[in-house]
């Protein structure tokens, strides 16, 4: 079938696919991050909410195969164009070639990219699965019993007193060591560099950009971006610098 | 206010490549460009120095030109890393040597991209331009005489938007500026300048599948966002065009796949 053909064989079709899939995986990290803010609350929260993603069961590994579904298109079609890319440039190079306007954020694009990569792959390791720093992991900890009920939409999704796994105590335990804390911040950075020039570039990719408005567009991304990176920082920089502590623990038995 | 018109005279030295032919390798060779006039523009004093190379019994530079006045796209050449030289928004031939000082060394490159084959020295095959016109920058138009003026009415805007689209000359410049060589900014001009015009709608959509598949075939790359051909473009054309192009693009191939076809005739689709 011809659309077939022009969205995954044609250059503006795979463009699409790595602007549409870029679209979800920014609401995605987006998203992420404000659940993430909830540790600064009352463990309880965090601790709630993860107990409440966690029970979603079927749905939630919809999403998952979703977001790994949109990760790999994104790294497809980013590969297939900068391979063809290269190739249409030609095997003679130029002797000078200057730079005329082109950004730092898009002309680094690719290595943010790398670097994102290998982040979150060490990320999904750390707090998903539990292979990286395997002592601090939820279920090596022990559990959390919530003290009130956690709320979605005002509604009670988990209720006070159900025993889960202490979310707050990983993630505090997890960014204590300097390294990690620091690798996170160098990638969250690097991740918005990446955001800089991607959200931009998705408008103009669905044709949704032109000079009227191209630098209010500016402005909002990079305010964006400098916003993700600021509230991103700030987990692993509280932690860094002692502003937030393990809760006291409540003695109880290890979860399962 | 008048610009200082210095008539002092000074001297550079070029570095220009050097290519025998399509097969043959390449190399930059330099050459002393003397006593050069700066009002003189970069194609003359390419003429001043063949003289001289001529005289001495060495090979001219070969390089493209034509009407010198910016208007035919067929000089090119990439001047110290950027396509047509220093200035914004003019052509090679409408560079002028005042834009050098006494002693610069000149990198003269010609446009280089896989699609743009070198055929001799600074001069390029940009056939492949032709080739995704052919494809679909046409339009239907009954033939006979002329019709009255005006009877199709256009919007002001429409108008101008499409003139500034049909600016482009064609040089290559965006395909040479672009790290991808992509050919997105002509091809967005070309799909642009009649998919604005009513005149143009009969084709619309059948016209940028076929135009941004040709360009797909003949090995142009992908855009990258960055904008370095608008920047490069003698006529300044905006790379909103490439917007307005990626939107009919993906609009044409959605409206393609879910369109009724004709059940007894060959084709014309899309």
């Amino acid at each position: 079938m011809n659309l077939v053909r022009n969205l995954f064989g044609s250059s503006i079709g795979r463009k699409f696919i790595m602007a549409l899939t870029g679209l979800v995986l920014i609401g995605f990290v987006f998203g992420h991050l404000v659940g993430n803010l909830q540790v600064f609350a009352h463990p309880d929260k965090i601790n709630g909410y993860a107990h409440f993603l966690q029970s979603l069961g079927p749905v939630l590994w919809l999403v998952r195969i979703g977001l790994l579904v949109c990760v790999g298109l994104h790294i497809w079609a980013a590969t297939a164009l900068t391979l063809e890319s290269r190739r249409a440039r030609g095997s003679e190079s130029y002797g000078v070639k200057t730079w005329i306007q082109a950004g730092f954020a898009s002309r680094y694009i690719r290595w943010s990219g790398y670097v994102v990569l290998g982040f979150i792959l060490y990320h999904l390791a750390h707090f998903t699965v539990g292979v990286a720093q395997a002592d601090t992991y939820k279920t090596a900890l022990p559990a959390h019993t919530l003290t009130s009920d956690y709320h979605v939409l005002g509604f009670t999704v988990v209720p006070a007193g159900t025993r889960v796994h202490d979310v707050h105590q990983m993630v505090v335990l997890g960014f204590q060591p300097p390294l990690v804390s620091l690798f996170y911040i160098v990638a969250v950075g690097l991740l918005s560099l990446h955001l800089l020039h991607g959200m931009d570039s998705l408008f103009q990719t669905l044709g949704w950009r032109n000079a009227s408005w191209s630098r209010s567009l500016r402005t909002v991304v990079t305010l964006l971006c400098v916003a993700y990176f600021a509230a991103s920082l700030v987990i692993p920089g509280a932690v860094l610098t002692g502003a937030l502590k393990p809760a006291p623990a409540v003695k109880t038995a290890s979860a399962q | 206010m008048v610009a200082v018109n210095t008539q002092k005279l000074f001297s550079v030295t070029l570095r220009v490549w050097r290519q025998s032919g399509p097969a043959q390798p390449g190399k930059f060779v330099d050459y002393p460009a003397k006593d050069l006039n700066p009002n003189m523009s970069f194609l003359e004093m390419l003429d001043v120095v063949n003289d001289e190379l001529a005289a001495q019994g060495i090979e001219p530079i070969a390089f493209a030109h034509d009407c010198r006045e910016g208007i035919c796209g067929t000089c090119s050449c990439t001047i110290n890393g950027k396509p047509h030289g220093p200035g914004k928004g003019i052509a090679t031939c409408q560079t002028y040597m005042r834009s050098f000082s006494d002693g610069d060394t000149i990198v003269v490159e010609p446009f280089r991209a896989r699609a743009f084959p070198v055929i001799k020295d600074l001069v390029t095959d940009r056939a492949a331009f032709d080739k995704i016109q052919q494809a679909g920058g046409f339009i239907t138009a009954r033939a006979g005489s002329a019709p009255d003026a005006n009877a199709l009415p256009i919007a002001k805007g429409d108008a101008d938007l499409a003139m500034d689209a049909a600016q482009c000359i064609g040089c290559g410049a965006c395909v040479a500026a672009c790290k991808n060589a992509s050919a997105m900014l002509f091809v967005s001009a070309k799909v642009s300048h009649l998919g604005l015009l009513p005149q143009g709608q009969a084709e619309r959509n059948r016209r940028v599948l076929a135009m941004v598949n040709t360009m797909d075939a003949l090995g142009f790359g992908s855009c990258t966002n960055q904008y370095e051909c608008s920047a490069a473009c003698p006529k300044l054309i905006s790379h909103d065009f490439i917007a307005r192009m990626n939107r009919d693009y993906l609009k044409a191939s959605f409206r393609s796949a879910f369109k009724a076809a004709p059940a007894n005739t060959g084709g014309g689709g899309a």
